[in-house]
């Protein structure tokens, strides 16, 4: 889709809170790793042959349909100011280090935000699908598709032995990273979340923030995913990891339960208060929105605030980041008026008839 | 707790040394922590890309120097990419093969690719491979016999109980029964 939709757009679809086990998985996504031959891997292009591989993608683009979800157009991140790349990283459509390339580098990405592919990070192609819920097989699918569907048209450096190669070899075979977002506020509430981490690692299950390596887990989201992607198959992979996702869906129903059961006044206090400086706050961080923003999704799912709805949580936890709430106001802020501006946007999305999207 | 240094963002580093007995401790933000050699400590332990780099330096004393070692196609030494833990170009696979295929093993627990494979260019809609005139040995090749089949499934179920993975395990260990029944009944018919 275009740049000026892309960046205006509301959040794909993946947001909408549907899906298997919506309550606790917010999304699952596959992204795969793919080189082109004949090009040195990113960390060794020059700014001539990094320009060579986006035009090699643009035109192997141009031809490719997927169907209902519209052409894939490429976007240049060098095209972009500062502050767009950013709402990028906070939409998940590209990573913080792609953000901050100097090289041409570029994200295509569908009309539905479903699928999206970045050019020149940290490997030549990065394929992403997403989809709402526990999908990951559906995702692989569409992952899969995309992948044929380039492959018919750019030549990518494959290995019988070793599969696809790739730039670092903790991506080498596969190239496949499969993983679902999760939201596990019960289980951070009862301070098993970090156990949990050290468990999972013995698995080769990696448990990090949302937005990728390094990072914190705002707003009690978690990205759960593969470690391996050698030596099994990609079905394997996303069977593995989704009988692990399950598990945890389980544990962390079953912990929210017990908050419902045994400290109903707490709970109730608690998505009360957060619910109630969300819709009243006139500067808020966006520390504090994610935090409150969690608590708040956690009584919407207890059915304790009827009058909200999970997917407006959901959007509002991807649009409360700072470069979103610059964007949307069309210049920098200082962070006390970014802060002032964000509440702003949090009080009056709260505050509508909360309308399905698509609807007047 | 203020950062000791900017004095205006809270403390998120805090950094104790023990010199010969004397204890000197740091507290600073991330942002000074970053800009100081502390921002060396205060990197995550556990990031992958320091992990490889252990496993990558060649241990002390064994084998030779490998300083030397360098991708013909693309220039990048064996030490850059113990360094920085990124291969410069598919050549790299075949210049490092002998030192990348046990760090394989070790960081992936293999070292034989088990997933797809590319689909051909203009094989759009293409939905089985086209048959080369030696059908049956194409067969054989697509398919491995039962002997090598059973062999993929036993290694697959032994890693299966390494990982602690017990519901795949089970399911494998299925697979390996029916595929010995089927073996069986075939020599009998034939």
């Amino acid at each position: 889709m275009s740049l000026e939709r892309l960046l205006r757009s509301e959040g794909g679809a993946w947001l909408t809170a549907s899906g298997p086990a919506a309550d606790v998985v917010v999304s699952s996504r596959i992204r795969l790793a793919r080189n082109l031959r004949r090009h040195p891997f990113p960390p060794r292009l020059t700014p001539a042959e990094a320009r060579r591989v986006v035009e090699e993608v643009r035109a192997a683009l141009g031809t490719l349909r997927l169907g209902p979800s519209g052409p894939l157009e490429l976007v240049e991140l060098q095209a972009l100011e500062p502050l767009e790349r950013q709402v990028l990283v906070e939409r998940h459509l590209v990573s913080p280090q792609h953000a901050a390339s100097e090289l041409p580098a570029a994200v295509a990405v569908d009309e539905t935000e479903s699928v999206s592919l970045m050019v020149n990070e940290e490997e030549h192609l990065r394929l992403q699908a997403l989809a709402p819920g526990l999908q990951l097989h559906a995702a692989w699918e569409e992952a899969d598709r995309l992948d044929d569907g380039l492959a018919e048209r750019l030549d990518f450096a494959y290995d019988e032995r070793l599969g696809y190669l790739t730039t670092c070899p903790t991506n080498t075979g596969t190239g496949m990273r499969a993983s679902a977002m999760m939201h596990l506020p019960a289980l951070v509430h009862s301070n098993q979340a970090g156990e949990l981490v050290s468990t999972l690692a013995r698995v080769g299950v990696v448990v990090r923030g949302i937005y990728g390596e390094g990072s914190k887990a705002h707003g009690n989201l978690f990205q759960v995913s593969n470690q391996i992607t050698l030596g099994r198959s990609e079905s394997e992979i996303v069977e593995s990891l989704e009988a692990v996702v399950r598990q945890l869906v389980e544990r962390e129903r079953g912990a929210r339960e017990l908050l419902y059961r045994e400290h109903r006044t707490e709970l109730q206090d608690r998505v009360g208060r957060a619910y109630g400086i969300l819709t009243h706050a006139y500067a808020i961080s966006s520390e504090e929105a994610l935090a409150l923003l969690s608590t708040l999704r956690l009584g919407v799912d207890l059915q304790l605030v009827p009058q909200v709805r999970p997917e407006v949580c959901n959007e509002l936890m991807m649009a409360v980041g700072a470069a979103s709430v610059q964007y949307r106001e069309g210049r920098l802020l200082e962070p006390a008026e970014r802060d002032v501006r964000r509440a702003a946007m949090i009080r009056e999305r709260l505050a509508s008839r909360q309308a399905p999207r698509g609807e007047a | 707790m203020l950062c000791q240094r900017c004095g205006e963002r809270s403390a998120t580093v805090h950094v104790t040394r023990i010199v010969n007995g004397v204890k000197t401790e740091l507290h600073l933000c991330h942002a000074c922590a970053e800009a100081s050699e502390v921002g060396l400590f205060a990197q995550s332990p556990f990031s992958i890309h320091n992990l490889l780099g252990g496993l990558l330096h060649p241990p002390a004393g064994g084998g030779r120097p490998q300083a030397e070692l360098r991708c013909p196609a693309c220039g990048t030494t064996y030490e850059e990419f113990a360094r920085t833990s990124f291969l410069g170009c598919e050549e790299c696979y075949t210049a490092f093969a002998p030192q990348l295929e046990p760090l394989l093993r070790r960081i992936q627990g293999a070292d034989r690719h088990r997933g797809k494979r590319p689909a051909a260019p203009g094989a759009r809609g293409r939905t089985t491979a086209s048959r080369p005139a030696d059908g049956a040995a194409a067969a054989r090749a697509e398919r491995p016999g039962a002997g090598e089949r059973l062999a993929e499934l036993r290694r697959q179920l032994d890693e299966a109980v390494r990982q602690e993975e017990y519901e795949r395990a089970a399911r494998l260990r299925d697979a390996i029964k029916a595929l010995e029944a089927e073996t069986r009944a075939g020599k009998g018919a034939g």
